[in-house]
């Protein structure tokens, strides 16, 4: 970096010591423990602990419940991201359309973000609570016997509809600056080209959108497998038992409450590979979008 | 852009869309804040309803004052105090912490600035919940259990402010350091006297971000304080919801109005300090 | 092709800013009138309205025999060139400039052929594939006219297109924009700040001041006989010289010098356009020259006549030193103004 700037040798190395030393102590030592406690098993009576290569990993790939877990998180992935996106999509470029109350809207669309996850999951039981759940007495007029807890199929909606109402909002934002970011004068030629309101939506907005878009995708992925972590174990009440769970929780539970430190880091490491693998991706992708304009 | 003033279907069907959705938005917590006006009786009974009670104050006291559990320590005043500390102490940390190592990589030549900068990019490959039970066994190694630094520190090890205030920095005209060498400001000077005040909104917009991430943290503040007096109040949701689980009549009022103090502050602080949030949103995740 | 009316048409926003006083003229079909002014005077406001871009709050708007108040942009049959050219990032050079007939319905290979045309007629063959964000400005400018070529509307918008360009290459497109349209024949409304730009390419000058029309007239007759100080000084390069004087008995003067006849008696504005003051031994003008810029083909001397400052243009072969001269001025060259109103008497 050929900037301007100044030469001494020690003050930079102190301003960066407290960043470092926290990151070595408090990141590279646990994530280097991580993955050196994947390859033990660990005495369950806390004495020692076995040397086993990579039988955690075979382990886990075998167990029944890991695959149910990561099937549910990539459809559970799917389901929230594709959701949260779209509904937040179409509030944007109404929001943006719109001219009176626009500030309006805008508050109270985007507030939920700053609401805890976990607050999001009480809210979540109280609308499929079993006996009055305002939800649930909503789609028992369908036929729907909503089993909270109880129906694995059930509880993933819940989640899933707990997880998109607190994600909307984040997308939205965003996706309304992306709008609000393409030059007036672009939009204002499609009105003359295009007297079609939606074909000037999908011909000239969407594809100008597409960057944020893309950028979304990825941050909507990492919410969906790591900050759901919240609801999830707030709609469990604690209790996991049966109940669909994203492989970050499984990390959690295998570990800390099933005391199965080998097992539960050698999902935390495939974890880690799996965001390594989309962050890069991430980064190819943003260097080709500085191409783009 | 608007095309004509006449009434248009169109603008009814826009104005539509965006009223249920803010509909959908805020209508969870309004129940919320409804079967905390009733009573736990009424609400066990028929869950939430369109009427709201007179219960307020008195739940309102429950919540800041009963508590529950052993040592009768996690008092909603209690959870709130920590929670603040939580917030205010992780917001602070990180953008103190993350300006420094900014400055330090955007205007020093080290020869291993290269090296520092991919150092503390590859803690955004790896979120907390990743390497939680290692983190855990180390804060409990170093006897940080149950503290507010065992709270805060930790969660400053990632990179974001760095890469928030190094985006930053980088944008400053190169001028202005050379300015102000010649005028004879030496780099700490510089720093708090030219180029802190510089990142006035920077820094409001980071604070904003970061409080609410740090007053909303679940999971590590529920793995490393088991010590009631050491709950904030979103840790403290866990213990709520668990006892609604036991009791014969669980407190519906006042739990649920613990849920609506817990997320008062930040959703307050967005609303009000709203384009700084958005300005740190958006301009941070680049 | 097309005729433009307008009739009592204004601009009122909801905070009560009057942005277009109710203005009235007509566009003849295949006329390139330009709209000038100051900025925020209403120029590109007005554009905007006949362009549909900006509601009428009053008034109406005739393109041919059609009253399109309520029209939407695209229906009212124009193209609209931009100042920072609106191009579509995101699409090659030719879909660009076929995007607004591929909405019409139009066949792709008679797309494909006008697209052709257009970029011929515009030195765009050899840029077809390219995206806006590998262009020059120049050649963004070419696309956004060759888009507004290609559809063959009744009325050609143009919104400051010259501004973004250095001086060599607005110089260049001033000729070309111009050519152009003659040999289109398409009635056109071009909006710019540049009072050059207005009096080399009008058949007809709008100037425009406050949300008001000042004048509309030739460029020749907006030059030489102004409606209103406004334009005397917004017009022209110098601008003209404005003194004040006054009429009495028959003889109008500036200080104690007489220029000129009034029937009335009252105050005055007087106005002589630079090269109107001739440097002359026997003139009855005595001018103090303080400082010459010598600008090669010509000069200009400015100084002071009576207590007011005074700019006098001069040829180049023309001696020129600081210091105490006299002149004298062309007749029929001054100007009488209201002084308060500024309009011409």
């Amino acid at each position: 970096m050929k900037r301007a700037g100044f030469s001494n040798r020690w003050l930079p190395i102190l301003f960066l010591v407290p960043q470092l030393a926290i990151i070595f102590i408090f990141f590279y030592w646990p994530a280097a423990h991580a993955i050196r406690s994947s390859f033990y098993l660990q005495d369950p009576f806390g004495f020692g602990e076995t040397f086993v290569g990579l039988k955690n990993y075979t382990a886990m790939f075998k167990s029944a419940a890991y695959l149910r877990s990561a099937w549910f998180t990539v459809i559970f992935t799917v389901i929230v991201t594709f959701l949260s996106l779209s509904i937040a999509l179409l509030l944007a470029v109404k929001a943006d359309k719109v001219i009176r109350g626009a500030k309006t809207y805008r508050t109270l669309l985007m507030w939920v973000y700053a609401v805890a996850p976990p607050v999001a999951g009480v809210i979540g039981l109280i609308l499929f609570d079993q006996s009055w759940g305002p939800i649930k007495d909503f789609v028992a007029l369908f036929g729907w016997d909503f089993r909270l807890g109880v129906d694995y199929f059930d509880t993933a909606f819940a989640m899933v509809t707990i997880s998109v109402w607190k994600q909307l909002p984040v997308n939205f934002i965003f996706f309304l600056s992306g709008l609000q970011a393409i030059p007036k004068s672009v939009r204002e030629a499609a009105l003359i080209d295009n007297r079609s309101a939606s074909g000037r939506f999908w011909d000239v907005t969407f594809p100008l959108l597409a960057p944020t878009g893309f950028f979304l995708l990825i941050i909507n992925i990492t919410y969906s497998l790591f900050d759901t972590f919240g609801v999830i174990d707030t709609v469990v009440k604690g209790e996991p038992g049966n109940n669909p769970m994203t492989l970050v929780y499984k990390v959690y539970v295998d570990g800390f409450r099933g005391n199965d430190l080998g097992g539960s880091s050698a999902q935390s490491v495939v974890l880690m590979i799996l965001v390594l693998a989309l962050t890069i991706f991430q980064f190819r992708m943003v260097e080709r979008r500085i191409h783009y304009t | 852009m608007s095309v004509s003033k006449r009434f248009r279907w169109s603008a009814v069907l826009d104005h539509s869309i965006l009223i249920i959705g803010s509909l959908i938005m805020i209508l969870p917590v309004v129940m919320l804040l409804q079967m905390a006006s009733t009573t736990d009786i009424h609400t066990m009974k028929n869950g939430p309803g369109l009427i709201f009670g007179d219960q307020l104050p008195v739940n309102f006291e429950k919540a800041m004052f009963k508590a529950d559990g052993f040592t009768g320590a996690n008092t909603g005043v209690r959870m709130l105090y920590n929670s603040m500390i939580l917030g205010f102490g992780f917001a602070i940390g990180k953008i103190v912490i993350g300006m420094m190592a900014a400055y330090a990589i955007v205007y020093f030549r080290l020869r291993f600035a290269t090296l520092a900068f991919w150092v503390i990019f590859t803690t955004l490959l790896l979120p907390l919940e990743v390497r939680i039970l290692p983190s855990y066994e180390i804060v409990q190694r170093l006897g940080m259990l149950n503290t507010y630094q065992g709270l805060i520190i930790p969660l400053i090890a990632s990179a974001t402010a760095t890469f928030f205030f190094r985006q930053f920095f980088r944008s400053i005209p190169e001028e202005l350091v050379e300015a102000a060498r010649i005028d004879g400001a030496g780099p700490i000077k510089f720093f708090v006297d030219i180029l802190v005040p510089l990142s006035q909104t920077m820094i409001a917009a980071m604070f904003i971000i970061m409080f609410v991430y740090g007053w909303n943290q679940y999971l590590w503040p529920t793995m490393i304080t088991t010590e009631e007096g050491m709950f904030t109040l979103v840790r403290g949701i866990k213990q709520i919801t668990q006892t609604l689980e036991g009791t014969n009549l669980p407190e519906y009022g006042r739990s649920n109005l613990l849920a609506i103090i817990a997320i008062l502050p930040p959703v307050l602080i967005v609303i009000f300090f709203q384009s700084w949030f958005v300005k740190g949103l958006t301009e941070s995740d680049k | 092709m097309a005729q433009v009316s307008l009739n009592n048409v204004r601009k009122v926003y909801p905070n009560g800013f009057e942005a277009v006083k109710p203005a009235s003229f007509r566009i003849e079909d295949g006329e390139f009138v330009v709209l000038v002014g100051p900025s925020g005077c209403g120029k590109s406001t007005m554009l905007r309205m006949i362009a549909g871009l900006e509601d009428i709050s009053d008034g109406a708007l005739t393109i041919g025999d059609r009253v399109v108040n309520d029209l939407d942009p695209a229906d009212r049959d124009i193209a609209m060139v931009f100042q920072n050219y609106a191009l579509y990032p995101h699409m090659t050079v030719a879909k660009n400039i076929g995007y607004g007939l591929k909405n019409r319905k139009i066949p792709a290979d008679q797309i494909a052929a006008k697209v052709q045309d257009a970029a011929t007629m515009l030195n765009l063959t050899d840029y077809l594939d390219r995206k806006p964000s590998q262009l020059s400005g120049g050649q963004r400018q070419r696309v956004a006219m060759g888009r507004a070529i290609v559809r063959d509307p009744s009325l050609f918008l143009f919104d400051e297109p010259l501004s973004n360009l250095d001086a060599k290459l607005r110089n260049q497109m001033r000729i070309e924009i111009k050519a152009l349209q003659r040999r289109l024949g398409v009635t056109s409304v071009y909006v710019t700040h540049d009072q050059v730009e207005a009096m080399t390419m009008a058949d007809r000058i709008i100037v425009m001041n406050a949300g008001r029309i000042e004048q509309i007239g030739t460029p020749a007759e907006v030059y030489h006989s102004p409606a209103s100080t406004f334009v005397a000084s917004f017009m022209g390069a110098p601008p003209m010289n404005l003194l004040t004087g006054r009429a009495e008995a028959g003889r109008v003067r500036v200080g104690n010098i007489m220029l000129h006849q009034h029937h009335e008696d009252r105050d005055l504005t007087v106005g002589i356009r630079p090269e109107d003051i001739i440097p002359d031994t026997h003139g009855h003008l005595e001018v103090e020259v303080t400082l010459i810029e010598e600008l090669g083909a010509h000069r200009l001397l400015h100084g002071q006549m009576q207590g007011h400052p005074l700019t006098i243009h001069v040829g180049k072969d023309h001696p020129v030193e600081t210091g105490h001269i006299r002149a004298a001025i062309k007749p029929n060259a001054v100007s009488l103004f209201d002084p308060t109103s500024g309009v011409r008497l």
